[in-house]
Formats: structure tokens, C-alpha cells, sequence
């Protein structure tokens, strides 16, 4: 909060001396709802991550404070290595680890899926192809949530609870990814199948060897954008999974509340460190990514 | 289609056969499950069901629990869009306004983006504690006793909060992007005929944002209506009780809870009808009036 406070007194500042300019305020405001933004998504973060490396006793009485202790890597121990329910599965690493299956698997599935469609709809000439299209399409229009007790009965029938394929394959079923790799595949210039026919290319080869290598930014902007949101999950691994070992990050958020309601010293190193922990490997492929990401979203939604 | 299509008979086929296939078997059948069961009575114990027609859906608009829960939604709906769209658009005006600093502002400003609700929720549990929660002594310096968990209202002012702050990051990114496809020329010449800032605003800038606010529009209503589950369901730490609820959450709690299977399908249907009545406006609004490109 100072350092931010010091940037507007420096920006102010920079205006004044040594020729007598005239200071912006016009700027100077604009920069200040700006700080005051930031500071209301960043601060609910710092705190939750201060809270990280106090004892859990402190956390009870004062809160959030500015103290940094030293309780970090014993949290990080608990969080990680230690379980908290019956069966002693769901340790964070566990979690992470099914985490990360949730979100790597969910985005190849739908990538691979998306463009082998895409590419049929928009290369091939077909008998179907406008009922094919009418078919995949209106999936966009209801989300999982709406569906979801019907989805579930389905997977229960295909004995496909607890399973990987149980989480990741229903969530493939809507066409977000076909729609925005057809979008992509449209504004590719016609003369290039051209070309690739007349040199006598087929349609595999041009898939591999020229639409795959072309779309490659598109395909790392979706990956970005799919694995965050098959990371975020929730709903849907809360019903599927109900054996701890199964657990992701984002499903345990629960089971992590609930242990603060408990009879015991509630664990809020644990609990905060393991909801940090959640949220950093998404935030980081969003901020690194940061360019890709953001001509991801906003072609692919339009 | 391309004009110069391939034609090959087997291999587009092959191609389409993964994604029809499972959106037929995680689709199609749970979609035409779910209306199916809207019309049906199931058996408590699980021996069979009955038919009974529309009952279902009687009961929903007789019943005064559903109908409030609806209301709540409504409001609920109207208030997480509004003020993260404003909130998210005024940071967005600002942000392309500065010269420096802008790539920092950004990235700080769109991180929650990749924050699951849900951890969003449990977040706010945090801000809120009864005892040393930020929010809560921010509320109690103003002479507001809050009480979350506690308090209808209370409750749903978090719930509120802490969408909102989930949601302001990805409209501020649309927002950001549409501000800064608005060609220089443009703004040069809204420059010279308009000195005041908020009349060039409002005269030029928001209208040229009007397609991006209405995709916006519809993507924050889905998003208040079903992407909120897992903050609400965090904030109510799973005990709904007298809490506030929206009607997704209903869904969820009398079909999965309660194992009211017939009940639970008609609200699925109300809410696909919902969600199908709003991308049909959308469709017809966006793509034919609000075009100025």
C-alpha cells in the first residue's frame, strides 16, 4: 500500500520541478482509481498469504496483521504432505497432482477434439455437414450446470465414477473449442488448400504438415484459457469424485472449509496455504502468458 | 465450407466421430433425460416412477420457497452484473488513459481471472471471519453489525462482493481490448470536437463499446446465474439452511440432496429454457442492431 502511495507522490512530484509544469491531475486520478482497483483485487490475496506464515493460535486471535513469520515451511509441510480426512489420501500433493490431470487432460481433450471437427466442417464436402454443424453447436447453448443430475445419473451408468475419464470426458461435451478453432480455420486463405492440392498434398497431410504448424498460436491460447477453466472446476469433480484420493485442489476448497469449523485448533496455516496453492498455477499461465491468453479470450468469445 | 474443399467420403467422418460421440452419450441423452424426468413422479425408495404430466412444474409456480429463491436470483443477477461491468469498465477507461504503468496495472488487475469461484469463496469466508475479518471490522467501523452466515442479507451482500470481485478481471480485459481497437483517428477527432472528457466518453467511446458491453451483458448474466455455484457454495460452507441460494444451487440441492428427481429435472428445464430464451436475444440484438463496424 506505501509502495503504491509513492508512486502517485513520485508521478505527482516528477510533474512540478524543475521547469514550473503544470501537474495533471486528470492523471493523477486516473492512476489513483487505478491503485485503488489493484489494491481491491490484490489485498484479499496478501493478506490470505501473510496469514501463511503466522501460527495458527495468532491467526485465531488477531486475524490478518502485518507481521510475516516464520510458520511458512511447516504449513508448506502440513498442506503437502499431511492429509486431513479419514483415509489419509487427500494430501495437498495429491490434490495438485489431480489438479493437474483435471487441467492438462480436459485442455488436450478438447483441443484434439475441437480442431479434428473444425477441420471436417470447414475443409471437407459432406452430405451432413449443416446438420453436423446444428448438432455440435447447440451445445453451447446449455452449460453443465443445468444438465447436471442427468450427467451424472450417465456417468453413473458407465460405471465411470472416481475415474479420470468420469471428470475430463463430460466436460469436453460442448463445442467451445470447435467453434473458435472453425472461426480460425475460416480466416485461413483459401489458396493455400489450394496450393497444397495442386502439389498434390491430401487432406492428412495438409492437417499435420500446414493447418496444425499455422494454428499454433491459437492452439496456446486455448490451451491457456482450457486448463484454467478444467483447473477451476468444481460442480462437476464434487459430484464425480467422492474418494478422497480422487480429489482436486478446487474440489477440497470444502472439505478445507470445513476443518476451520472443527472442534480443534482450526488449521488456517493448512487451509490458507492449500487455497494459495490452488490459485497460483493458473495465475501464473494467465500472467505469463499474458498476451496469448488475452487474444485468446477475446477472439474466441466474439 | 471451403470452396476448395477436400472429398474425401470416410475421413470426415472419422474426424467428427469423437466429439458426436460424446456429446451424444454426455449431451444429448442427460438433455432429453432431463426433460423426460420433469415429467415424472420418482419413487422416493427408488421402485419406479410415475407419470404426472406438468405436475412438476405446477408445484415450481405454486411454490413459494421456489418463487423467492427465483426472486433473490433475479436481484441477485442484476446487481453482480451491473456493478462488474461498471466497476470493470471505469478501470478499463482509465487503464488506456495512462501512459505509464499500464502493462503493471493490467496484469494486476486481471489475475483473479484465473481464480476459482469457489477459492473466490473461500477467500471471502476470510475477508468476513465474525471475529477479524477485514471486511466484517470495515463494516463495523461504519456502525454495521455484520454477520455472515448469520444475516440474510448480510450473507447475500458478501455472496455479492465476492462474484463481483471475481468477475471484474475477464469484462476489464474485454473492455481494455475494445477500448484500444477504437482506431486513433477517431479519438483525434472526438478530441477536437469535444473538449470535455466524460462528454467525449459517453458521446464517442461508449457507443463504440456497445457490441463488446453486450456480448459482456449476456457472459455476466450466465455467469451470475451459473458460474457463482462454488462461491455460494463455499460462502454457505455447504448448509444452505436459511441462507441465500440462487437457482442452480436449488438444482443441486434438491435433486442431489433431497433426491427429488422430478422436481430437480423442471427447474434443469426452466433454466435451459432460460438459457436458451437468452442466447436467442442475444443473437437477434448483438448480430443485427448494435452494429457500427
Amino acid at each position: 500500500m506505501t509502495e503504491a502511495n509513492a508512486g502517485v507522490i513520485d508521478h505527482a512530484a516528477s510533474h512540478t520541478p524543475p521547469r514550473k509544469r503544470r501537474i495533471r491531475w486528470g492523471a493523477i486520478g486516473d492512476h489513483a482509481v487505478l491503485i485503488v482497483g489493484s489494491l481491491f483485487m490484490m489485498l484479499p490475496l496478501l493478506m490470505v498469504l501473510q496469514m501463511t506464515t503466522v501460527p495458527d493460535v495468532e491467526v485465531i486471535k488477531t486475524g490478518p496483521s502485518l507481521t510475516i513469520g516464520h510458520q511458512l515451511p511447516e504449513n508448506f509441510d502440513k498442506a503437502m504432505f499431511q492429509a486431513s480426512g479419514f483415509s489419509g489420501q487427500n494430501t495437498g500433493l495429491n490434490m495438485l497432482k489431480n489438479s493437474f490431470i483435471l487441467g492438462i487432460g480436459f485442455a488436450l481433450g478438447k483441443i484434439l477434439i475441437g480442431m479434428m471437427a473444425a477441420y471436417a466442417i470447414v475443409y471437407f464436402r459432406m452430405r451432413f455437414a449443416t446438420l453436423a454443424f446444428w448438432v455440435i453447436f447447440t451445445t453451447l447453448l446449455l452449460p453443465l450446470e443445468v444438465r447436471i443430475l442427468p450427467s451424472y445419473e450417465v456417468v453413473q451408468k458407465l460405471g465411470m465414477l472416481n475415474t479420470y475419464q468420469g471428470l475430463i470426458i463430460p466436460l469436453i461435451a460442448s463445442a467451445t473449442a470447435t467453434f473458435f478453432f472453425r472461426q480460425f480455420f475460416r480466416s485461413v486463405p483459401e489458396e493455400l488448400v489450394e496450393a497444397a492440392r495442386i502439389d498434390g498434398a491430401g487432406p492428412v497431410k495438409f492437417f499435420i504438415d500446414i493447418l496444425v504448424p499455422l494454428s499454433r498460436t491459437m492452439i496456446a491460447a486455448m490451451f491457456i484459457i482450457m486448463f484454467v477453466y478444467g483447473w477451476n472446476q468444481y460442480l462437476w469433480p464434487t459430484m464425480i469424485t467422492t474418494e478422497e484420493d480422487m480429489f482436486t485442489l478446487v474440489r477440497g476448497i470444502k472439505q478445507i472449509t470445513q476443518v476451520l469449523e472443527g472442534n480443534r485448533i482450526p488449521e488456517y496455516g493448512r487451509a490458507n496455504l492449500l487455497a494459495i496453492i490452488a490459485i497460483i498455477p493458473p495465475v501464473m499461465v494467465v500472467i505469463f502468458f499474458q498476451s496469448w491468453f488475452v487474444k485468446g479470450l477475446t477472439e474466441s468469445d466474439k | 465450407m471451403k470452396r476448395a474443399g477436400f472429398t474425401a467420403r470416410w475421413l470426415p467422418i472419422l474426424l467428427l466421430m469423437p466429439q458426436l460421440v460424446i456429446i451424444a452419450v454426455f449431451f444429448y441423452w442427460p438433455a432429453a433425460h432431463a426433460v423426460q424426468s420433469s415429467f415424472f413422479l420418482q419413487d422416493p425408495f427408488g421402485f419406479g416412477s410415475t407419470f404426472v404430466g406438468l405436475d412438476n412444474y405446477k408445484d415450481l409456480a405454486g411454490n413459494g420457497e421456489y418463487l423467492s429463491i427465483a426472486w433473490f436470483t433475479v436481484i441477485f443477477t442484476v446487481l453482480v452484473t451491473f456493478l462488474s461491468l461498471s466497476i470493470a469498465l471505469l478501470l478499463a477507461v482509465k487503464a488506456d488513459n495512462v501512459l505509464r504503468g499500464a502493462k503493471t496495472y493490467r496484469t494486476l488487475l486481471m489475475w483473479v481471472y484465473a481464480v476459482a469461484p469457489p477459492v473466490a469463496g473461500f477467500i471471502g469466508l476470510i475477508m468476513f471471519h465474525q471475529s477479524w475479518g477485514p471486511l466484517t471490522e470495515l463494516a463495523r467501523s461504519i456502525g454495521w453489525d455484520f454477520k455472515l452466515g448469520v444475516n440474510f442479507n448480510d450473507t447475500a451482500t458478501a455472496m455479492v462482493i465476492v462474484s463481483v470481485w471475481k468477475q471484474v478481471p475477464v469484462n476489464f480485459i474485454f473492455f481494455l481490448s475494445g477500448l484500444q481497437s477504437i482506431p486513433k483517428s477517431v479519438r483525434e477527432a472526438a478530441l477536437i470536437d469535444n473538449r470535455s472528457a466524460s462528454g467525449r466518453f459517453w458521446d464517442v467511446t461508449f457507443p463504440l463499446l456497445a457490441p463488446t458491453g453486450f456480448f459482456l451483458l449476456i457472459t455476466n448474466i450466465t455467469y451470475s446465474l451459473f458460474d457463482t455455484f462454488g462461491v455460494i457454495d463455499t460462502m454457505v460452507k455447504g448448509e444452505p439452511g436459511n441462507n441465500p441460494m440462487t437457482l442452480v444451487y436449488k438444482v443441486y440441492v434438491d435433486g442431489f440432496r433431497g433426491n427429488d428427481l422430478g422436481g430437480s429435472s423442471a427447474q434443469s428445464v426452466v433454466l435451459m429454457v432460460l438459457v436458451l430464451a437468452l442466447t436467442v436475444f442475444q443473437f437477434r440484438l448483438v448480430e443485427r442492431r448494435i452494429h457500427y463496424t
